[in-house]
This record gives structure tokens, C-alpha cells and sequence, in this order.
């Protein structure tokens, strides 16, 4: 089970939150103007590190807050986003 | 007392084979095996950084069945249950294949209407499936709460006569020795670093034992494939997650086939030892860490006591997790990529045991003929940009 910090209410067990993936996944700018090979990765590619992931968290059962952290795939350890 | 004859040679890696296979495991087995079989091609290698199907092989829990959705899917995994029914013979090793028939639940009304649906696209694809109503669940398998108060009440199932389980160890055993026979290199201990690729086209692999010249490179390497596709600039819409399983003190037969259960995320079977083996969902992070969080596991033991409350005093003996690489529709990834020469056989998710020979079969002829095998064809990676998805989330998504 994951001790995650939230922003809110600081560290809260693992099953009071829902994963949300790779942080940073912005809606393009100019969706009209995507290629469907554009489309398709805005879709569909995601990082898949093994090591340091940028990731994003909702507190669902507790503030529903959305934040981002830095999670490390295979000690699963979190640091300060640098 | 000597030692009995081992399975397979312990060689030193050449400088160079035709194919180099990268990942020991089922698929990886089956690949080399059919190659040499179907294909001819016998300059081989399957490159393996830990020991030989120790990987997610050794971690499933080897249920086999072909009750899937949609023809594209139906075709592959019915075509890998039909090669299972000859494994054994045609490998010399008993597998333990074990066609038990499979059960997969319904609680509600809406996984009742699915689940008839599934029953009549299987048949008309050709696999053997049946709709039980409740009192018939209870007669093929007593053990199972069948109560209206039960928390998760069983409404009906789909059943698979043809489905059941095999014995992991013994069928890549099976297949390595058949593999080594032929004159394949099993290289335990060599772990890939990185391709040489130049003017688009693979070269060779760098591995903890040096450069490996490869006509062609094909990975089958599960939950690290992002891993090693990213070193060769590819990016594959894959994620890799913990699934959890566990098994529990050996019991006398009590459990005479397999029993799913999407709704409840639990799957049960009791192995040819005794111990009943379960499996989970996976933990919703990604992860390479080969291990997961206790709260899946006991939200699994949570549905399988209200689902079999016979099974509340038995104990755990061990749990463990796998690496699983999931893709976006939960079906493959199999074919060529954007670097000539290099084949990628992935995104089996939490189900790919079932489909190892299926797997090996049209993987062995892709790279052979250097484009894909027709059952493989659409499960290629340009599915996820013509939006030619095979959603298999229905049949597949928790319990394979």
C-alpha cells in the first residue's frame, strides 16, 4: 500500500485515491490540424518508464483534488517534483 | 544418484543468428520452437537476462480458454486452445493440460446480457461456449454460493467445456527442450542493452555478454517491452502494472474446474497439487516491481469467501506479482515496427499463458516471412491509428 502525499491533506493511504497516469498530457492546440498519427498518440502513447514517472494522482475519497507526483517504478518511492 | 539428463544446453553466445529472440518465456519458447518447426530456421537465439520462463511465466495462473468477443480475437485464442489439445503429444511432455471447463460468472443483469452475447458470438466463430442459468452453475459447481443474498449473486454463466489450466513449468520445459533439440540457444543470464540499428534496420543486440550480430531481432519480453522498444526509438502504447495472484495450502480436490469473475476482479482454480490458485486484478499504478499492494489481495479474498464460503478457513501460502504490459483495447501488439528487422510481441496484458502457442505460432511466421501471419495481421500496431481497435476490455479486461 502507498503512503501518498496529498497537497490537501497530507499522507493518506493508497486505496483513497484513484491513479490518473503520465502527468502532462495536454489537449492539443490545434486539434484540427492533427494528423491521425498525432491523434493517435495524443490517444494512446504514454511513457512507460522504468524508473522515474511523472504521474498524476485524485484524492477521490478524500478532498478530490487532482496533483501530480514523481514516482519511482520499481521502489515505488515519491520525491519533491525537481 | 546421478543427475538426470538436463532439458536443454547451457551455451555461450555466438557472434551472430538469424533470429534473435529476446525473452526466455512462453511466448519466447514458442516462438524459437515453431521457427525451427514450421519455418526451418534453427540459427537461433532466445536471450534471456534472468533464468529461463522465470518471469511472468512463473507467475500466471495458467488458466486456458478462447471465449473472446470479437472474431479477430476469437480466431487467435482458438487457434492457440486447438494447438494446446495436441501439445502434449507433439511436445513428449505431459503439459497437464486439464480441459476442466471454465466458468465466467454474471451478477447483474448487465453482465448477463453480455455474457449471452459472448456465448452466441463464440459460437458463431466456432468455440464451444453455453449459457448456464443459476441451478445449473450449482450443478457443475456445487461448492459455489448460488444464494440470492449473496453479496455478489450469481445470476448465470458462460461456460467453456474446452477451457481449463496446464502446468507452466512443464510446458516451457516442453518447449525449451524441443526448442534445444533443434539446435536453438537458450542463453540464460544475457540481458539485451540496446540494438544496433542503422539506416533504419536492426544489426545486432548489445547484452550483458557482448554484441550479437541478428538478422532479424524479436522481442517477447512482456512488461519490460517499452523498455527495450525505447532504446530502439520506439514508442509502443503500452503500460506496465503489478498483477497480483496467490495460492494456499494444499488442499484434497475440492475445486473441479475454473471459476471467473470479472465483476468481483477474482479467478480460481485448484491446481493438479492441491493448492487453489487465485489471481486479481492489477494495481492501478504503473510499476516494474514485481509485487503489489495487500488491500487487491484482500479485496480478492473478500469475493472469493462470498463466492465459495468453504474456502474461509484456508490459508495462504504465498502471494506474488508479475509485470504485465497492457495495451489500450487489451488486446496484442504482434508484427513488424518502424526499424526493419525487428518484430515486437506484446500487450498480452493479464492473459497471455493462454495464448502461448497461438502466439509462438503466428509470431514464428511473421518474422519468418517477414509480414504477418493472417490471424496476426489485426492485431498490428497501426490499429491505434486507423482506430481498427479490438476491444477485448468485456472478455478480458480483469481475468484472463
Amino acid at each position: 500500500m502507498l503512503l501518498i502525499d496529498c497537497p490537501h491533506c497530507g499522507p493518506r493511504d493508497e486505496i483513497e485515491f484513484r491513479y490518473g497516469g503520465q502527468a502532462g498530457i495536454a489537449y492539443p492546440d490545434t486539434p484540427g490540424e492533427l494528423t491521425d498519427t498525432e491523434w493517435a498518440a495524443y490517444v494512446f502513447l504514454r511513457d512507460n518508464p522504468k524508473g522515474w514517472f511523472r504521474e498524476r494522482w485524485f484524492h477521490v475519497h478524500g478532498c478530490r483534488t487532482w496533483f501530480t507526483v514523481d514516482r519511482h517504478t520499481v521502489t515505488h518511492e515519491f520525491r519533491q517534483s525537481p | 544418484m546421478t543427475h538426470p539428463d538436463f532439458l536443454w544446453r547451457n551455451p555461450d553466445p555466438k557472434p551472430a543468428y538469424d533470429v534473435v529472440i529476446v525473452g526466455a518465456g512462453g511466448h519466447g519458447l514458442a516462438t524459437a520452437y515453431y521457427l525451427a518447426r514450421n519455418h526451418g530456421i534453427t540459427n537461433v537465439a532466445v536471450l534471456e537476462k534472468g533464468w529461463l520462463a522465470g518471469g511472468n511465466m512463473a507467475r500466471n495462473t495458467t488458466v486456458i480458454r478462447s471465449n473472446y468477443l470479437w472474431d479477430e480475437s476469437a480466431a487467435i485464442y482458438e487457434h492457440s486452445l486447438k494447438l494446446w489439445e495436441g501439445l502434449s503429444e507433439e511436445l513428449d511432455y505431459d503439459l497437464q493440460f486439464s480441459q476442466r471447463g471454465v466458468l465466467n460468472l454474471a451478477h447483474s443483469l448487465a453482465d448477463v446480457r453480455e455474457a449471452r452475447r459472448r456465448v452466441n458470438a463464440n459460437r458463431r466463430s466456432g468455440v464451444d461456449a453455453e449459457w448456464l442459468d443459476p441451478d445449473e452453475v450449482k450443478k457443475f459447481c456445487p461448492i459455489i454460493n448460488v444464494s440470492e443474498r449473496a453479496r455478489y449473486p450469481v445470476m448465470g454463466a458462460t461456460l467453456q467445456r474446452r477451457g481449463g489450466i496446464a502446468k507452466h513449468d512443464h510446458v516451457a520445459w516442453a518447449l525449451a527442450r524441443k526448442a534445444d533439440a533443434y539446435g536453438i540457444d537458450l542463453i540464460q543470464g544475457c540481458e539485451v542493452t540496446g540494438f544496433e540499428i542503422s539506416g533504419g534496420r536492426v544489426l545486432a543486440v548489445e547484452t550483458s555478454r557482448g554484441r550479437i550480430a541478428a538478422g532479424k531481432v524479436a522481442l517477447a519480453s512482456a512488461g519490460h517491452t517499452s523498455v527495450l522498444a525505447d532504446q530502439a526509438g520506439i514508442r509502443l502504447p503500452l503500460q506496465s502494472h503489478p498483477l497480483q495472484a496467490l495460492v494456499s495450502e494444499l488442499l484434497e480436490p475440492v475445486l473441479d474446474c475454473v471459476v471467473m469473475s470479472n465483476a468481483v476482479h477474482v479467478y480460481v482454480s485448484q491446481a493438479h497439487k492441491g493448492e487453489l490458485v487465485m489471481g486479481a486484478g492489477i494495481d492501478s499504478y504503473n510499476s516494474y516491481g514485481q509485487r503489489g499492494a495487500f488491500h487487491v489481495i484482500e479485496a480478492q479474498m473478500a469475493a472469493a469467501l462470498e463466492l465459495f464460503p468453504l474456502f474461509s478457513r484456508v490459508r495462504v501460502l504465498r502471494t506474488w506479482a508479475g509485470i504485465v504490459d497492457v495495451s489500450p483495447d487489451a488486446s496484442p501488439i504482434i508484427g513488424t515496427t518502424p526499424v526493419d528487422g525487428l518484430y515486437v510481441n506484446a500487450g498480452w496484458g493479464t492473459g497471455g499463458f493462454k495464448a502461448t502457442p497461438g502466439a509462438g505460432w503466428v509470431y514464428a511466421h511473421t518474422i519468418a516471412h517477414g509480414e504477418p501471419h493472417p490471424l496476426a495481421e489485426p492485431f498490428a500496431l497501426d490499429r491505434f491509428t486507423t482506430g481498427a481497435l479490438i476491444d477485448e476490455h468485456g472478455a478480458a479486461a480483469v481475468a484472463h
